[in-house]
């Protein structure tokens, strides 16, 4: 450690360890990729297809609160919009495609996202909490009272149609391998936008606020679009998820669900890309195998019960404390 | 001529619901000095410093950089204008490493912050010149180290290398010595003398020797109101401003009471 240090060679393990990461990363995918297109054929695939939708939802929701250190609690509405938009235009127009559909939906998403984030954005920690409650509970009523959405009985029977107009999606195969198309574009997007120049931009937002102001880069706006890339995701989510159930419903619009998106990511570990989706999986089993024994009264308690567990015992989640054991032991 | 002034105010005032912290305040900061602000806890110095980089949007008076108006830029127009403030609290990004921090600083000019499609490896480009600032200041084999596992004095000094990136005209630093040992304090001055070629440091600083030895001009503030200014024999033979040290610094009060006067309703 104390021999002579010279810049070039510090520079060059700095190299070579952003390309072991590369390397590393690709590998992870690699195989989560390859356990992910043989499931189907293990698993129910619809049950997958919730998993994928919710993993997305959660993975959407973490580059806010995650990497940039934004805690909506309203991402609820976008999901709902997501979802209640396409399924709506697939519903009334027999003509349109699936993807543009779905298309359409994420695109609706998008711009409330943007309503949201000019709204929220210069607001400071409980109080953007606060702002995006309130907004996505304004967004809830609406959904509520406008009758397209079939108030408390939801909108049914969205047809899967085509894709392309080509591939039928009523084949729950053809339609699993579409949603992992997506699900896995998605992902890998958003590993990008972290280490892109815009994400190291927001790593900086997250950990020292004034700081990266002094250092002239407009905060609030940097914000506003890591919002916008976040609420086009989860609308997206949401879209999917009504395509595959045929069905969208005030579930997916209810404050419960700004909730789920967050014990999700907290119990799989936030500020990590894996966290989310190891979480959504967990919560969405959890829920399955309560609701089909005698505990199928107490899915919230419990659910309350691991998220108090892991704010106090497990702050990384399970993603987070796996790799602060393989650092320790491993690394 | 405004112009020998590279930053100046105007009558620059702060209040706080009705409890004013800035009073008044006439700053004429000329071109390649190093200026101190000192003051006793609470003058307003912090207060002064978040006026001029707009942290805090005054409550009257002006602001004037090269001799423009800059009253109603926003924070982050300032910085990249060239007046770069550090913190009195210790600024860095904790969970990045040093190299990363000098980074995050060199990326503002590079106009590819909103880019979420690009590779972060695009960034690499900037090492050689972070390397370089990092050398600088003496943290050349802390490149790859996480900041939270540095002593404090070397975050400070990458907070300085930090804000050097920036390649500010203006050196706005509040308290850069504040809680360092004498050795650390040394290796400051010596930065802060270096870093000061070429361009204008404004400097909070509660060590007066460090004042005496880099400071060509002082400006002393107590409650919120300019009380003297000149150079280091001029204010520390000024009986007001021992008065005013010695009175604060051992009641502990923090400033005068806030006068809020509410009438009853
Ligand atoms: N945001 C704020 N709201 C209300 N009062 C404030 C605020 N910021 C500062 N003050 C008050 O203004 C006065 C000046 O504070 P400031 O931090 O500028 O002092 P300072 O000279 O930097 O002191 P120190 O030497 O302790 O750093 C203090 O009385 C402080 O309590
Ligand atoms: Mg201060």
């Amino acid at each position: 450690m104390t021999q002579p240090v010279n810049p070039a060679d510090i520079h060059n393990t700095i190299l070579a360890q952003q390309k072991a990461e590369d390397r590393k990363k690709l590998a992870i995918n690699t195989v989560f990729i390859a356990i992910l297109l043989v499931a189907p054929f293990v698993l129910y695939p619809v049950f997958l297809m919730k998993i994928l939708c919710f993993a997305l939802f959660a993975v959407a929701f973490n580059l806010l609160f995650g990497f940039t250190g934004l805690l909506s609690f309203g991402h609820a509405a976008f999901l709902a919009t997501g979802g209640y938009t396409t399924g709506y235009l697939l519903s009334q127009h027999s003509g349109l495609t699936t993807e543009l559909g779905i298309l359409a939906g994420t695109l609706v998403a998008t711009v409330l996202g943007l309503a949201f984030a000019l709204l929220s954005i210069r607001r400071q920690g409980i109080y953007f909490a606060m702002v995006t409650l309130a907004l996505s509970q304004l967004v809830f009523f609406f959904y509520v009272q406008s009758p397209f959405t079939g108030g408390e009985d939801g909108m049914h029977g969205i047809p899967r149609g085509e894709l392309f107009g080509l591939i039928s999606l009523e084949d729950n195969h053809n339609m699993y391998y579409f949603v992992l198309a997506v699900f896995i574009a998605c992902y890998v997007l958003v590993q990008r936008v972290v280490s892109s120049p815009f994400g190291q931009v927001l790593r900086a937002i997250k950990q020292n606020e004034p700081r990266a102001v002094s250092l002239g880069y407009n905060v609030d706006r940097h914000k506003v679009l890591a919002f916008v890339i976040s609420a086009a995701l989860a609308g997206l989510a949401g879209s999917l998820k009504s395509v595959v159930f045929q069905l969208a419903s005030l579930n997916d619009a209810h404050w419960h669900m700004s909730g789920e998106v967050i014990l999700m990511t907290l119990v799989g570990g936030m500020g990590t890309l894996l966290g989310p989706v190891v979480g959504a999986t967990f919560v969405v089993n959890v829920e399955y195998q309560l609701s089909q024994g005698p505990l199928r009264d107490w899915v919230d308690p419990i659910l309350g019960g691991i998220f108090v567990l892991t704010v106090l015992a497990f702050r990384n989640g399970i993603v987070g404390e796996i790799q602060k054991f393989v650092r320790r032991n491993l690394g | 001529m405004t112009e020998a002034y590279v930053l100046e105010t105007r009558n620059l005032v702060k209040e706080f619901k009705g409890f004013v912290a800035v009073n008044d305040v006439n700053l004429k900061i000329r071109q390649g000095d190093i200026h101190a602000l000192i003051g006793p806890n609470g003058a307003g110095k912090t207060t002064v410093f978040n006026l001029l980089t707009k942290f805090l949007i005054p409550t009257r008076g002006q602001i004037l950089y090269k001799g423009e108006d800059i009253t109603a830029l926003k924070s982050a127009t300032i910085a990249r204008r060239g007046v770069v403030r550090s913190f009195q609290i210790s600024a860095v990004f904790p969970h990045m490493t040093a190299l990363e921090n000098i980074r995050v600083a060199l990326q503002s000019f590079e106009g590819n912050s909103y880019r979420f499609w690009q590779s972060g490896r695009r960034l690499n480009r900037l090492n050689e010149r972070a390397m370089e600032l990092l050398d600088a200041v003496g943290l050349t084999e802390f490149a790859n180290t996480t900041t939270v596992e540095l002593a404090y004095g070397r975050k400070r000094a990458l907070e300085l290398a930090t804000t050097l990136a920036m390649e500010p005209d203006v050196l706005l630093l509040d308290e850069p010595t504040q809680g360092m040992g004498t050795e650390d304090v040394e290796r400051v001055v010596a930065l802060v003398r270096k870093a000061a070629e070429g361009r204008t440091v404004l400097m909070v600083e509660h060590n007066l020797s460090v004042v005496s030895k880099l400071c060509d001009r002082i400006t002393v503030l107590a409650q919120g109101a300019v009380l003297t200014e000149g150079d280091y024999a001029t204010v520390s033979a000024d009986p007001r401003v021992r008065e005013v040290y010695m009175g604060t610094e051992s009641s502990g009060e923090r400033g005068a009471a806030p006068s809020v006067p509410e009438a009853a309703s």
